[in-house]
């Protein structure tokens, strides 16, 4: 295993340190009608960052996500946008101030073609030209998406929804991006495709918030990591550091 | 073969009407997958406005050609917009609220909404049937060329009317922003708001769209049976919510396909069989089409939805 992690050699967080703040989650509360599903998050991501956040299921990795984006309102708490307070935001207006999700189970819009679900992503945009010289740039990312321009995204295979959605997603010329669990239910080798693809687009300017089960593969892509367990943040530390930590390596690396 | 194609019209024109409210079923059950049960009484309230419209006007037989189409359209844009602008507001009050709430709890809703229109019609209009007025004479258009078979000209127009509304509904759909924004909204309305696309606002424009066409409709209505009744929506909604289920609903090619396929089907039932088992014979079909094709003719998982 340690072989394959050396395919992703983590940034140094330390060049990060004098980065400003981009996203700032604090002491965010969201319920599921009586069931607090987040009690207190309070997570940081800074300017050029891949941070992630592990987790088992039902943490509340997705809906810290949800709650970002604008799909679900904490009921206590802030959350800012490069100082800007977007947690009473609807999530239309969310991803006009930057932040675009690429969420879990993927969603595309199956009876429409790629094209189509990549024209949505940029939606809110109104600048023509860039629009088609972001969707030239998808495509040099994901070459197979230019490929099946014509087709309908719901007769893809996973791995090429999930290009999709991370296409479509970028098509919003997010200054933050929201990635769910990219890597679920996808053939290691696609895994390690899409990790490679998620480095690139952070080294091309994004900063990313990374939700996923794989624990190994991303704390090997990101700059810091935060655990969380049952709707609270339990550790949080560079990934380097994480990849060491006892407790996350029986918890989520899977060593006994 | 003489009597056939006469039927045939006259299915054809009447299968306009139900087609255009089949649509408002299928526009609003195809994003927000509720069956609105207020949609055949908001037709019959549209086609009230119409009518009141032509009232007013006061138009004849005998006023130049040139101001009865004027009246004409100035009576199906005016419906247009009530049944848009109502229907909205019914999106509104009864429905946006229970957006989140088990599916049974619109449902109810839209049969508390359709009460509520029925007694606005009954004391707008009173309990009796209201004569309409036809201003343009139904003259045979297929006289000049010693045709056995007889066009009206309403008929004419009624399938004019209806194919140039169902362009543009088309064009609006496939063509423009909030098309686009109402086709993601049917298929997925999280990822559509993620993409920057305001829910609310592309669902009061798909009631706002069925609410049009239910006006143009009511119009047609009057011009082709000369009376309107306040209990008259529950029926003629009733038969167009059966063409929307059976073209498949949510689909909109469907819904027309099913609306020409009740009003051929009335049609001929009415001459051949006898109008009292018309409505036997149109729920029969539909009965008879759900066995074997449960999703309707054109409703299957892989055609387009709204």
């Amino acid at each position: 295993m340690s072989d394959q992690t050396a395919n992703f050699p983590a940034g140094a967080p330390d060049a990060m340190n004098g980065a400003a703040t981009m996203l700032e989650v604090e002491d965010v509360h969201t319920y599921y009608g009586q069931i607090e599903a987040l009690k207190g998050i309070s997570l940081s991501v800074r300017e050029g960052e891949i941070v992630t956040l592990i987790g088992g299921n039902g943490a509340g990795k997705t809906t810290t996500l949800r709650t970002i984006s604008g799909l679900m309102h904490p009921r206590r708490g802030s959350i800012k946008l490069q100082g800007r307070p977007i947690e009473a935001l609807a999530a239309h207006d969310v991803v006009a101030q930057g932040i675009s999700h690429s969420p879990e189970g993927r969603r595309i819009f199956p009876r429409m073609t790629v094209r189509e679900n990549l024209e949505l992503g940029a939606f809110r945009r109104k600048d023509r030209a860039e629009i088609e010289a972001d969707m030239d740039r998808v495509f040099e990312l994901f070459p197979r998406l230019k490929e099946r321009v014509t087709q309908k995204a719901g007769t893809m295979s996973g791995g090429e929804q999930q290009m999709l959605a991370m296409g479509r997603a970028l098509m919003a010329k997010p200054t933050v991006l929201l990635l769910d669990e990219p890597s679920m239910g996808l053939a290691p080798i696609l895994v390690e495709q899409i990790f490679n693809i998620v480095q690139e687009i952070n080294a091309q300017g994004t900063t990313i918030l990374l939700v996923e089960q794989n624990a190994l593969m991303a704390l090997s892509v990101a700059h810091r990591g935060y655990v969380i367990e049952t709707g609270n943040i339990v550790l949080h530390d560079d990934a380097k550091a994480l990849q060491q930590n006892e407790l996350v390596r029986k918890a989520y690396l899977g060593e006994e | 073969m003489q009597d056939f194609l006469q039927i045939l019209i006259t299915g054809i024109s009447l299968g306009s009407v139900f087609a255009l409210i089949a649509l408002g079923y299928t526009l609003v059950y195809g994003i927000i997958e509720l069956i609105n049960f207020a949609h055949g009484d908001l037709f019959m309230l549209s086609s009230f406005a119409a009518l009141t419209v032509l009232d007013r006007l006061d138009i004849g037989f005998r006023d130049a050609t040139g101001s009865k189409v004027l009246g004409m359209l100035a009576a199906l844009i005016v419906a247009m917009i009530f049944g848009a602008l109502v229907n909205v507001l019914i999106e509104r009050l009864a429905y946006r609220r229970l957006r989140n709430a088990p599916r049974l709890a619109p449902l109810i809703s839209a049969l508390g909404m359709s009460f509520v229109l029925v007694q606005i019609g009954q004391s707008w209009k009173g309990s009796a049937p209201v004569s309409f007025p036809r201003p343009i004479a139904n003259q045979n258009v297929l006289a000049p060329f010693g045709s056995p078979v007889t066009l009206g000209l309403n008929n004419l127009l009624t399938i004019v009317v209806t194919i140039l509304l169902l362009i543009a509904l088309s064009y609006v759909v496939n063509r423009t922003r909030i098309g686009k924004a109402m086709r993601a909204t049917a298929q997925d309305r999280d990822a559509s708001a993620l993409m920057g696309i305001d829910i609310n606002r592309t669902i009061a424009f798909a009631f706002l769209l069925g609410g049009a066409l239910a006006g143009a409709a009511g119009l047609m209505f009057g011009q082709f049976t000369g009376t309107m009744a306040f209990q008259r929506g529950f029926e003629a909604g009733l038969k167009a919510f059966t063409a929307a289920v059976l073209g498949g609903i949510g689909n909109l090619t469907g819904a027309v396909l099913g609306g020409f396929l009740i009003g051929i089907t009335q049609a001929f039932s009415d001459f051949y069989l006898d109008p009292r088992w018309t409505n036997s014979v149109i729920f029969g079909l539909l009965i008879l089409t759900l066995v074997f094709r449960p999703s309707g003719i054109l409703g299957d998982s892989t055609t387009q939805k709204a």
